[in-house]
């Protein structure tokens, strides 16, 4: 067999064991080309068919959302303790030191002790993203020392001006307008 | 000499009546094609197809015809005006004007169910059908674009490359039932539809149909990944529209003639008044065959296509046209 094929092909040196002939296609044309031709054009046919039966596979968005992982890194959200309604934030800024895209405004006040905002000495007087320089990466949820702000799931975000995607603290704090599907196990 | 033999005249007031409703035909149909295909083509693609617009987007189609007619009615600097006009206008002409010998049923109480009943039959499809392609060949060519005209060149080049083995094809058929009537071609099939003798034939005329019409896979004229829309290039609008709603009443007009000549036209199981509907059903599966292939099938190349043209399509016909002619001689 390996001779006959150094013979054939005729190589331009001696073939060792290790060298693989080209495997090539049937040549193109005669009747059996007709013959695989029209066979070929049939078979595309029948996979045609086959998607036609199995249906469409598209969601249709507005009314249809993806669902998404749990680990989804969507829109921010901040927290507030759930026994004593006050924020967890406490205006460290640490996540703003953390964000790549630089798009965390956050000024620290104090406390009063008569009107607590937060659980800490301090609390974010102003706290702001700015979503259309945000890249979701969510280092400022790892940064963060009392898990006060995260990712959220939302990824509707879209805006007619820039200015409206700046989210001020009262916006990340308030829940979602809309919940986003999430993903449940095994799907 | 008797040179056409005319079984019965009708009144005048009938035949304007049945080119009237020939032509509203055309309009109602026409439209709900586009959407029936691209319907059918999300299918194959695993998607729905356009279903915003109304219910299931069956208003899709008036949305378009209201958008495109919106449109500027512009012309390329380079253009000459009136063939440039004049294209759109030859192709739908010569797609209603095919139109009208569908037979849809046979004659009642004097009436016949189609828009003429011509002796020359076929002749007149392959006369009106080839009319078609001097709308594309003079509107690619007026419109003063490179694209165009070489869009223009491949459909002259297609168009005698098919034309004649589409019409070989169909002669199998012919000289089976003895005449060129396509009424008289269905009584013919009485017994079989003759797309069981005339196999070859009927694939034949499907093939080089799908190229008469330039539809994929031979939809070279228009090859929008190389002649940017080939002859349709620097039309927009309703004139583009034109081209589209033509393009369309061919493929009804091809699978009409296929169904007449092949698949027992308005013949069916049930009462007369279901011979329209008979037809029109036939029409609509042959249609959907189109859709298929066109779903499935890439564009050919232009040589591939030309090979094919030549040497398999017209020996084949031919073959099967001289192998009818002497069974039906010799039996």
């Amino acid at each position: 067999m390996a001779k006959a094929d150094t013979e054939t092909r005729q190589f331009p040196y001696l073939p060792d064991s290790d060298v693989v002939a080209v495997q090539r296609g049937p040549e193109p044309g005669g009747i059996k080309g007709a013959y695989r031709v029209f066979g070929e054009t049939l078979r595309g046919l029948k996979t045609t068919m086959a998607r036609m039966i199995e249906g469409p596979v598209t969601i249709q968005y507005p009314e249809e959302k993806t669902a998404v992982y749990p680990r989804f890194r969507g829109r921010h959200k901040l927290h507030r303790f759930e026994d004593t309604g006050l924020e967890k934030c406490v205006g460290c800024s640490l996540c703003a030191a953390a964000c790549p895209a630089d798009c965390i405004r956050v000024v620290a006040a104090e406390n009063d002790p008569a009107n607590r905002v937060s659980a800490g000495e301090r609390y974010a007087a102003v706290y702001e993203i700015n979503l259309s320089r945000c890249i979701f990466c969510g280092y400022c949820e790892v940064a963060c020392p009392f898990d006060a702000i995260t990712m959220g799931h939302d990824y509707e975000m879209a805006d007619y001006n820039r200015g409206d995607l700046i989210f001020t603290k009262e916006m990340l704090l308030a829940e979602p307008i809309e919940r986003t599907p999430l993903r449940v196990e095994g799907e | 000499m008797l040179i056409a033999e005319v079984g019965f005249a009708e009144a005048t007031w009938i035949l304007i009546v049945k080119a009237l409703v020939i032509f509203a035909a055309v309009f109602a149909v026409a439209p709900v094609l586009t959407v029936v295909e691209r319907k059918i083509l999300g299918r194959f693609q695993a998607r729905y197809g356009p279903n915003r617009v109304g219910p299931f987007g069956l208003l899709q189609p008036a949305a378009d015809a209201l958008k495109l007619i919106g449109k500027e009615q512009f012309e390329p600097r380079g253009a000459l005006r009136l063939l440039y006009a004049a294209g759109p206008a030859l192709v739908v002409f010569s797609g209603i004007a095919t139109l009208a010998i569908l037979p849809w049923g046979d004659v009642k109480n004097g009436v016949g169910f189609y828009g003429i009943d011509v002796s020359i039959g076929v002749l007149y499809f392959f006369a009106f059908g080839g009319l078609s392609f001097y709308g594309l060949l003079l509107g690619g060519w007026a419109s003063g674009s490179k694209y165009s005209f070489l869009g223009a060149m491949r459909s002259a080049a297609q168009l005698i490359s098919y034309e004649i083995s589409m019409a070989l094809a169909l002669f199998g058929a012919i000289l089976m039932a003895g005449t060129l009537s396509l009424t008289e071609i269905v009584h013919a099939q009485d017994d079989v539809w003759f797309v069981v003798p005339q196999f070859l034939g009927f694939l034949i005329f499907m093939v080089a149909g799908f190229a008469e019409a330039n539809r994929a896979p031979f939809d070279l004229p228009e090859a929008d990944a190389e002649l940017v829309a080939g002859y349709q290039t620097e039309y927009g609008g309703m004139r583009w529209g034109s081209f589209m709603l033509a393009e369309y009443l061919e493929m009804f007009v091809i699978s009409g003639i296929a169904a007449t000549f092949f698949l027992g036209g308005w013949k069916g199981p049930g009462p007369g008044f279901l011979d329209p509907i008979w037809m029109l059903a036939k029409i609509l599966g042959l249609m959907f065959l189109f859709f298929w292939v066109r779903a499935t099938l890439p564009r050919v190349r232009y040589d591939q296509l030309m090979s094919f043209g030549w040497k398999v399509l017209l020996p084949l016909a031919t073959l099967n046209a001289l192998v009818t002619a002497v069974l039906v001689t010799v039996l």
